[in-house]
């Protein structure tokens, strides 16, 4: 090697000028964002209530004075550097709470709408032979239920194999064909794929059918692509070396992908296939169209119409009862129930993934 | 049950593009033959090709002949999944299996090909192949732990146990101590000694000293030039081709003049 590296000798006036660069400056108080915060909502209180002007102007006007008082102020006690990171945060917290404004006041509305009319008949009753106050979601739920259920059924195996073959076995041209056709279907108007049920099933039964599984076939053309994609990027994710790992072992290619591959990917896939379930149980215009309105219970996919809760709500809304605040009632507390159940998907898909997902911790 | 393995003008390639020309080796039972060479000669390709794990990769082919107890590997009546159960492979980076505790991983080539094993028998194979690998006093009390609680080195280890759990009859190590640290690498090394009384061993490294260390016998490949395909240059006693090699590309190369 060569000799060491020589050092540049520094001129003394380098020297002193970064002996005279200060490590402090100024700062604002911690306290001072939040006093002005304190001082722009009395401002949003004396333009509403003392000078009369409408809430949103108020709110908004009071928003830009607080970032201009917060920024302006810093921008000239803490400098450039400090003023700029100050707007950022203020622009970036504030539309955090714009984008969770509409999900509080959603979740409100419906706790707050919903939560009266829950008691025991809501969920045991049908809305059969009612008229006026009354009835409930029993046949609307075990409509949700049923068709979600089955569409489930024959989207889970469609989707899952679908996504195996295109990471395991398909390459070239058919892959990338799949793999676009799946994106198209993602992106097909549900109503689309209520038409489509219907046509399908006019050709067997004649035009006016009304089917529980023509929903769950409509729900299936939505559901499908969601479980391919979210499986197929699961799938992609686990390592290649397990695959190897488990040939070189003698172990045949599709005892790998039952015993390795999908284990591995477990976690991910039940959360995907959950999130896909809870993003169709909530369709209404398919299930229109294809498993109509009914007041009455139905259990048989297979034959006749079928309530489901999003259709539920919507009927309540376009045909009320007289007087209509009865069934507008019944639409809130239907509209909660369908709320929960999602929720309650999301939770279980946490859980699940939780569960299953490999533990590399003790 | 080691079987030695005769390579005759092999050729592997991906897609068209020729990756290892005209190797001809025979490689010894009961013995270490080791791979030295730069990288991208090929020496990783040949011995994936040994066990037709090469032909995982899409459009990766072999020409030429490999023959092990007086069967081509690459005829075409051969199923290469019997092929993988007597070669056995351990791979650059330790890949225990996430779901499986220790124990299971251990015994994945017997589950994972849908054999039932009595509870008391699978126990002992387990115990067997851990210290086989010198593994079972630093695990016995942890077998139902995910496998990948383990430090890197025990993993690969535990991944050697793996490998002759199913009792091949040729192991197959892909640069088994690259990821390794010096002390887990010792181990292996002292493993890789005592499994050669039953195994017949093949290892592809790019630690000179340790293929000088743990071989009886070292092939050295190298590419002809850039863009041609790599090739078997000198095969000999691990001791000539360290101290008296007779190509003077593999005394630049061991030397450390080159590569």
């Amino acid at each position: 090697m060569s000799s060491p590296v020589q050092l540049r000798p520094v001129d003394s006036s380098t020297l002193s000028e970064l002996r005279g660069m200060p490590l402090q400056s100024a700062r604002l108080p911690g306290y001072f964002t939040a006093a002005v915060l304190v001082a722009a909502s009395c401002g949003v209180g004396i333009l509403h209530l003392v000078l009369g002007l409408g809430l949103m102007p108020s709110v908004l006007l009071s928003w830009l004075a607080f970032t201009a008082g917060v920024c302006g102020t810093s921008l000239a006690v803490e400098g450039r550097r400090r003023g700029v990171d100050r707007l950022a945060t203020v622009l970036v917290t504030s539309a955090f709470l714009l984008a969770l404004l509409p999900l509080i006041t959603l979740l409100s509305k419906v706790v707050n709408n919903g939560s009266s009319v829950l008691d025991p008949t809501f969920f045991t009753n049908s809305m059969r032979n009612v008229v006026g106050q009354g009835g409930g979601i029993y046949h609307a739920a075990f409509g949700t239920l049923l068709v979600t259920g089955m569409a489930g059924l024959i989207s889970i195996p469609v989707g899952l194999l679908t996504a195996v073959y295109l990471v395991e076995y398909g390459g070239g041209r058919t892959a990338r064909t799949v793999t676009f056709l799946v994106d198209v279907m993602t992106g097909i108007p549900s109503i689309v794929a209520g038409l489509f049920a219907y046509a399908l099933f006019a050709l067997f039964a004649g035009e006016g059918v009304r089917l529980g599984f023509g929903g769950a076939v409509a729900l299936s053309v939505l559901m499908v692509p969601l479980v391919v994609r979210s499986s197929e990027e699961m799938l992609k994710l686990v390592p290649h070396e397990l695959r190897e790992a488990s040939y070189a072992l003698g172990v045949p290619k599709w005892r790998t992908i039952v015993k390795v591959v999908l284990p591995t990917a477990l976690a991910g896939i039940v959360t995907g296939i959950t999130i896909a379930i809870s993003r169709v149980i909530g369709e209404t215009a398919p299930l229109l169209i294809i498993c109509g309105t009914t007041d009455s219970t139905n259990f048989n996919l297979f034959n006749g119409r079928m309530m489901t809760l999003p259709v539920f709500i919507y009927s309540s809304y376009k045909t009320p009862t007289i007087p209509p605040q009865f069934s507008i009632d019944r639409a809130w507390g239907a509209a909660l129930v369908l709320t929960v159940i999602i929720m309650a998907l999301n939770v279980v898909a946490r859980l699940l993934s939780y569960f299953f997902s490999p533990k590399s911790k003790t | 049950m080691a079987k030695s393995i005769d390579v005759s003008d092999l050729n592997i390639y991906y897609g068209n593009f020729l990756a290892l020309e005209g190797v001809t080796v025979p490689i010894q039972a009961k013995s270490v033959t080791a791979f030295i060479g730069p990288s991208g000669c090929g020496k990783s390709s040949f011995l994936r090709s040994l066990n037709r794990m090469h032909e995982v990769v899409p459009g990766a082919r072999v020409q030429g002949k490999i023959v092990m107890d007086g069967q081509d590997l690459y005829d075409a009546a051969i199923d290469p999944v019997q092929v993988r159960r007597q070669i056995g492979m351990v791979f650059q980076r330790p890949n225990p299996f996430p779901t499986m505790s220790i124990s299971a991983n251990v015994l994945a080539g017997v589950r994972l090909n849908g054999k039932r094993m009595a509870k008391k028998a699978s126990q002992e194979l387990v115990e067997r192949s851990l210290r086989a690998a010198n593994l079972w006093s630093e695990v016995k009390d942890r077998l139902d732990r995910p496998g990948s609680t383990l430090s890197g080195g025990q993993q690969q280890r535990l991944c050697i146990a793996r490998a002759i759990a199913v009792e091949p009859q040729v192991l197959l190590m892909d640069e088994p101590c690259s990821a390794l640290d010096p002390i887990s690498t010792s181990a292996v090394e002292d493993l890789i000694e005592e499994l050669k009384s039953a195994y017949t061993i093949v290892i592809v490294t790019h630690n000179m000293q340790q293929a000088a260390r743990v071989s009886d016998t070292t092939a050295f490949f190298n590419l002809a030039d850039v863009g041609k395909p790599g090739r078997l240059v000198e095969y000999g006693p691990t001791a000539k081709i360290f101290s008296n090699p007779e190509n003077p590309s593999t005394e630049a190369y061991i030397s450390g003049r080159f590569g």
